[in-house]
């Protein structure tokens, strides 16, 4: 069961800090804003810079998500 | 002779710990500019806080227990929560009592952090521009019992020369209980000789 990343964009504050600990997965934008490289699965390798990236983020807006709990939270929309 | 060594040690953990506080405040507000010092990553500026922040509690804890088994100091347990009832000084105790709670509050709070939230969490870390000016007193108002008007106990215990100078006293520590090597020259410890002694 691999993480997956997950950013909370209203708590985000663009201070940059997970693009740093996280290059393989993130990229930083002009204003500092991170964005996803691929699809924010975190490979076994990465699992402790991933870590490390959502305990240091100054906002606490980096969460892991486990991806089977992450494909169930996935609904529909409604019409 | 012990209790020599628990007031130094006192001190010199007291110092340090104030020294790294400043650091740490400097990182911290630094941090928050979103400028980083030293050409440093601002992960790294992160941690530098984090782990100065934390060394500096190792130290206060070494300055803490010292002074509570110092017999000068003679504080009472309750003198680490509840401020302005100590014995020796309780105002610069007290300040010292204030600071090391709100301490205590800010340290307990990050590493909660994650299961505080961000935002009681900073709400409570904003103490930390409370608990710096207040720490910062504590420890000049201690180093200046060696000043005129303040000539407590340290005036031999810390700077016998400046304790003789200031106070009129010679240090506890006489030539005595030293080896007279360097006889005349004993009121300068424990800094180094200033004259060359003929």
């Amino acid at each position: 069961m691999t993480d997956s990343l997950h950013i909370d964009w209203t708590a985000c504050d663009g201070r940059g800090l997970c693009a740093e600990l996280l290059p393989e997965l993130l990229a930083e934008d002009d204003w500092g804003y991170p964005v996803a490289r691929g699809d924010m699965t975190v490979p076994a390798a990465l699992e402790p810079a991933a870590r490390e990236a959502v305990d240091r983020c100054p906002a606490l807006a980096l969460r892991l998500v486990k991806q089977v709990q992450q494909v169930s939270q996935v609904r529909q929309p409604s019409r | 002779m012990s209790d020599d060594i628990l007031w130094y040690f006192a001190r010199g953990t007291g110092v340090v710990s104030l020294v790294l506080l400043t650091v740490v405040v400097a990182l911290g507000v630094g941090a928050r500019s979103g400028r980083t010092a030293f050409g440093l990553p601002r992960f790294a500026v992160n941690l530098l806080h984090r782990n100065a922040a934390l060394l500096s509690v190792l130290f206060l804890a070494g300055h803490v227990i010292a002074l509570l088994f110092d017999s000068y100091a003679n504080l009472d347990p309750i003198d680490l929560v509840v401020p302005f009832v100590g014995s020796y000084r309780p105002f610069w105790l007290g300040l010292g009592t204030v600071a090391l709670d709100l301490l205590a509050a800010i340290v307990i709070t990050s590493l909660l952090r994650h299961r505080l939230g961000a935002r009681t969490w900073r709400i409570v870390h904003w103490l930390a521009y409370l608990s710096w000016p207040i720490a910062l007193p504590t420890g000049w108002a201690r180093a200046a019992t060696t000043a005129p008007g303040g000539c407590g106990r340290s005036r031999s215990a810390v700077s016998p020369w400046w304790g003789r100078r200031w106070c009129g006293v010679r240090p506890r520590r006489s030539a005595a209980s030293r080896p007279a090597t360097n006889a005349g020259s004993h009121h300068d410890w424990p800094f180094r000789q200033r004259r060359p002694s003929r």
